[in-house]
């Protein structure tokens, strides 16, 4: 990272320990705040939440593997992730990702070359009366066709 | 997201918003405990426990500081009713909590809401900031001298097991959700180490009708041990999926035909940590002395391969393990590992009742709900599905090649 980033970073969550609090029960909240902005959580942004809040960096880590929402190494603008749970997996999952693989170039689990997208899977998403359903980054799209799923993804800016 | 205009006795019954807060700080803690033991209202969550006893034990608890926490994790397949009770009944839910915070002498309440629900947060926080505005929410509510009450909302990560209620309360303090050893319960040793109720959305929802039609009417619905209605997720192979308030105490095959759905082979009630009830058994009901359920239905007709059911949730709780015990982060691998071998039709018999009582050794070896109940499903569909499993296609599987 530059330095000007590291400043950067560093001035940003500052602001979330003002926003959250510097308790313990406030890393979550930050950690999905640096999440839904960077994409992941880098090392540099790891060490300062973990000084700003006085504990240990391995305990930043440690919560951060835990949960699958947050991620350590960099990912695509967009993260897709496509219920694979049975009820959407009945209504028809296997050729939405099919299809979505096929428009993409990659398989689920990785990232497009450009950085526009990562393809995972999710577990049940809530939506199973309207499957098959995914979420990308904050957003929900349900009542998938193959199509219906690639023209959401070309959409996307 | 268009409100709906639902149909249903009791939570889809009419109600304005503020009615239960108006009426509650009208009447004394022990009224508002009165009509809870009246109502025999139980969690909505999964494990049935009675409301009234938690807040009572809560509401009797000396402390500084209690809390109210609504559980809206709804991660277990097949469920999704609290979304919409959050989508389209908020005043329920809000107004539930803001009675629990005075009935337990709570200032604050949290929503613990599953990250994957994030789309939701704007507009919930938005009718919180109403709240505030109408003072039913802040200080001396709605005139109420002295009566305190605020609602955050915090967002989960991406954990099923975060629905369980202490390793809830584990992520909200910002920890790993990891399951702690119960007892203590939360309502003793809860958030931030004090008294705490965790309550499931619908529960919540349930509380502002009891308070403003009163415990008897509550009770008259549904059988006598499952009071009230339910909110049932039926997903899968049916005309009409969608969420459906019925009574208490619906049989399996009403259900069915309310929903429109034909040909049904299996309805796994409870979703993956359910149980999977084959047709010789519709005419049993869903209530909690019989067909328990925290409301998810999954119908499958007669077209579906059970074994490729039974996998993916097998494959479910393989991903959603915390890790933390043994029983369940090796035992679910086991039980996967024994579907596969099943599909390829490379097993033992002998194999697969040694895994059926593996199954058996989790539900009581294992630490909290997930692995307690995750061979559910791994035991009732291979019992329940053996013929189909292991003689129809022949000792190959339904996929033997
Ligand atoms: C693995 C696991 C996941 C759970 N997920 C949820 C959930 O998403 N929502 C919920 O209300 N309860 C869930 N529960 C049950 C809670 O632990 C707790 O019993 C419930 O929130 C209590 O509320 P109630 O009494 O109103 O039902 C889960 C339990 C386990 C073991
Ligand atoms: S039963 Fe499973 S989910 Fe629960 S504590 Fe043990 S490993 Fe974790
Ligand atoms: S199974 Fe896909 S949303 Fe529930």
């Amino acid at each position: 990272m530059l330095v000007t980033e590291k400043n950067n970073m560093t001035e940003e969550i500052e602001e979330l320990v003002r926003r959250y609090g510097r308790e313990r029960s406030s890393l979550l909240p930050i950690l999905q705040s640096i999440q839904r902005k960077h994409k992941h959580i880098p090392d540099f942004a790891q060490q300062e939440v973990a000084r700003l809040l006085d504990i240990h960096p391995v305990e930043v880590f440690s919560v951060i593997s835990f949960y699958s929402f947050l991620n350590t190494k960099p990912k695509g603008r967009f993260i897709v992730r496509l219920c694979q749970t049975i009820s959407c997996d009945l209504q028809g999952k296997a050729a939405v990702s099919k299809a979505i693989e096929r428009e993409l170039g990659i398989t689920f689990g990785e990232t497009t070359k450009d950085n526009k997208f990562t393809l995972e899977y999710a577990n049940c998403v809530g939506m199973c009366d309207q499957g098959p359903a995914m979420i990308i980054n904050e957003r929900v799209y349900f009542k998938l066709t193959p199509e219906k799923a690639v023209q959401i993804l070309n959409e996307l800016k | 997201m268009e409100k709906n205009n639902r149909k249903g006795t009791v939570l889809f019954s009419k109600y304005t918003r503020g009615e239960g807060i108006k009426k509650v700080l009208s009447i004394s803690r022990e009224d508002v405990l009165f009509e809870l033991r009246e109502s025999k209202l139980k969690g909505r969550g999964g494990a049935g426990f009675p409301t009234a006893t938690k807040w009572t034990i809560v509401a009797a608890a000396k402390s500084d500081q209690k809390y109210i926490i609504c559980n809206a994790d709804e991660g277990e397949p097949g469920t999704f009713k609290d979304r919409v009770l959050l989508l389209e009944y908020p005043e329920l839910v809000f107004d539930g909590m803001v009675i629990a915070g005075y009935t337990i002498g709570a200032t604050k309440g949290i929503v613990y809401l599953r990250g994957e629900y994030e789309y939701m947060l704007k507009s919930l926080e938005d009718y919180l900031e109403q709240m505030r505005k109408d003072n039913l929410l802040g200080k001396n509510i709605i005139g109420k001298k002295g009566f305190e009450f605020d609602i955050e909302i915090r967002l989960g990560s991406g954990a099923y097991v975060c629905g369980e209620e202490t390793a809830l309360i584990e992520s909200l303090e910002g920890n790993r959700g990891e399951a702690r050893n119960r007892p203590p319960y939360p309502v003793n040793t809860g958030f931030m180490g004090k008294p705490t109720v965790v309550n499931n959305v619908e529960t919540l929802a349930s509380v502002p009708h009891i308070i403003a039609k009163g415990g008897t009417w509550f009770q008259k619905h549904g059988t006598d041990k499952s009071t009230g209605s339910k909110l049932f997720s039926v997903s899968g192979d049916c005309g009409k999926p969608g969420v459906y308030e019925l009574p208490w105490g619906t049989k399996i095959s009403e259900l069915l035909k309310i929903v429109g759905a034909e040909n049904t082979k299996a309805v796994q009630v409870g979703g993956a940590s359910g149980t999977c009830i084959p047709k010789s058994q519709f005419e049993r009901t869903l209530a909690y002395e019989d067909a328990a359920t925290g409301g998810s239905i999954m119908i499958f007709n007669e077209s579906r391969n059970m074994l490729h059911i039974l996998k993916n949730f097998m494959e479910f709780f393989v991903e959603e393990s915390c890790g933390q015990c043994t029983p369940c982060r090796i035992g679910n691998t086991k039980l996967l590992e024994g579907v596969e071998m099943i599909e390829r039709g490379e097993f033992t018999f002998n194999y697969v009742n040694q895994l059926k009582e593996l199954g058996r050794t989790m539900q009581v070896a294992s630490k909290c709900g997930l692995g307690q109940s995750s061979p559910n499903s791994f035991i009732s569909i291979l019992e329940n599905f053996k013929d189909e499993i292991f003689f129809q296609n022949g000792n190959g599987g339904t996929h033997g090649k």
